[in-house]
């Protein structure tokens, strides 16, 4: 590994993101504009719209990172860019973790974004410190950031690639207590949430949102997040491959 | 001509799809020279060069580059490959890509520069490469390749989609860069630009037809044409086998 080129990744990787300045009006426009659809949603049920929103503040650079990096390493696939760095001195860390400064830092912005209208204008009450909320969000974002290069590995065209999108962010916001507390869901569904790492990440926000801190189950859920951002790393470096057929 | 080969291949067989793409090549590559590997569309010369550079699996064979097994680490700043599709990012300007690549490499910021001249577009340089003609990006993946100053430069295509005043000046820059010691192996579906190399390394569907200068594949065969001795060649081995 070399600092030097990581760091170029990740700037090649956020001059890339510049030239696209509606991606990022979207990045940062939507989440809020969700929030604020919620809010209306909820008009006579605030209490859901507190139990739901301030988690989802955390939850949303998932999916956005999800789909973002799933989209940009299928497109060094396709273009031959990912082959021409594979035949030059750039280890394969490297270009992971120059993805992974760039779309950290386009996290913190999307959370702070999210953060200051969800807790501002909306009204949303956060009981622990928004700064454990965005930080935790950008957790999120590297852990969905990782899964995207992983499964970027099974797409061929950016058609499956966003269909990865439905097939594997939703099942885990459906089951990972966002909607339906867990120990309400049959037996089945809840063995199947323990191993989905979306769980872990809403329940650490919930926590911080609802109980001000991580709580008992509060290093069980970082080193969950932390450990399968790693472990998905380490899947995806094995799809980038050296040699092909 | 130097005692060391800069590519030495011997019984390389690759199969891609359960089907034999290319059969038990054996050829060796002077170092300093231009090498001019031609034959038709399909023929298999993308999956050569592929080996060579050592990102193609190859079944069987070995394939030595510079004096190392094809794909060694070491090899990766010593060898400049450019594919035939240019392989550049399309949202970033000529100069981003040529920046980008040059501290991938390691190599001074000074090369960006030098680099963007060789393959004469100063004017574009800070156009996005996704509004450049196909010749003009594919000019922006040479000088990419380029900015290591490789010992070996492995070229798929390089001059297709060229108006002829552009190619003339490629294969002169192809000719300056074997002057000062590089290695080049280009290849081409065009049979004109045969005159412009050293050697020649003839395919057809997988095989080898010939490894010659121009002028012994012309003497061999009676024909001063080198597409017309290309094709004596066919018929010669048609009527062998």
């Amino acid at each position: 590994m070399n600092a030097r080129v990581t760091w170029a990744t990740a700037l090649r990787v956020l001059t890339q993101l510049r030239r696209d300045p509606r991606t990022i009006a979207l990045l940062l426009a939507v989440p809020p504009f969700l929030l604020s659809l919620l809010k209306g949603a909820f008009y006579s049920d605030p209490k859901s719209f507190q139990h739901v929103g301030g988690p989802l503040v955390g939850l949303f650079p998932f999916s956005t990172m999800f789909v973002v990096t799933s989209i940009t390493m299928l497109r060094e696939r396709t273009t031959g860019t990912l082959e021409r760095l594979m035949s030059l001195p750039l280890a394969k860390l490297d270009l992971l973790f120059g993805y992974g400064i760039a779309f950290a830092a386009v996290a913190v912005v999307q959370a702070c974004v999210t953060s200051a209208v969800a807790f501002g204008l909306l009204g949303l009450d956060v009981v622990g410190s928004t700064a454990a909320v965005v930080a935790l969000a950008v957790g999120n974002a590297l852990l969905g950031m990782s899964l995207g290069l992983f499964v970027s590995a099974f797409a061929r065209t950016e058609f499956q690639a966003v269909q990865f999108m439905p097939a594997i962010v939703f099942p885990q916001l459906l089951l990972c207590g966002l909607f339906v507390a867990r120990d309400q869901m049959i037996g089945v569904l809840q063995i199947v949430s323990d191993t989905m790492p979306l769980t872990y990440a809403f329940e650490a926000l919930d926590s911080v949102t609802t109980e001000g801190s991580l709580g008992s189950r509060g290093a069980l859920d970082v080193s969950v997040i932390a450990g399968a951002t790693l472990l998905l790393l380490a899947l995806g470096a094995l799809t980038l491959r050296r040699r092909t057929a | 001509m130097a005692a060391e080969p800069a590519i030495v291949v011997d019984g390389l067989r690759v199969r891609r799809g359960g089907r034999p793409v290319l059969h038990d090549l054996r050829f060796s590559v002077a170092a300093g020279s231009v090498t001019g590997l031609l034959g038709p569309s399909g023929c298999g010369k993308t999956t050569l060069m592929r080996a060579i550079v050592g990102v193609q699996i190859v079944e069987a064979g070995r394939v030595e580059v510079l004096g190392a097994p094809a794909g060694a680490p070491p090899l990766r700043s010593r060898v400049g490959y450019v594919t035939q599709a240019p392989s550049v990012y399309g949202d970033l300007s000529v100069r981003e890509n040529l920046r980008y690549f040059a501290r991938v490499l390691g190599v001074p910021q000074e090369r960006v520069g030098e680099a963007i001249e060789t393959v004469v577009l100063g004017e574009q340089a800070d156009q996005v490469v996704a509004s450049l003609s196909g010749g003009q990006s594919a000019r922006v993946s040479l000088a990419t390749a380029l900015l290591g100053r490789p010992e070996l430069l492995v070229l798929d295509e390089p001059t297709v989609g060229l108006d002829p005043v552009l190619r003339r000046d490629l294969w002169g820059t192809f000719r300056r860069l074997a002057d000062a010691g590089t290695t080049l192996l280009v290849s081409s579906h065009v049979m004109d630009e045969a005159e412009h190399c050293d050697e020649l390394l003839l395919m057809r569907e997988g095989e080898l037809l010939a490894a010659e200068a121009p002028d012994a594949l012309r003497a061999r065969t009676g024909e001063q044409r080198l597409d017309e001795a290309f094709l004596a060649l066919i018929e010669q081995r048609e009527v062998a086998q």
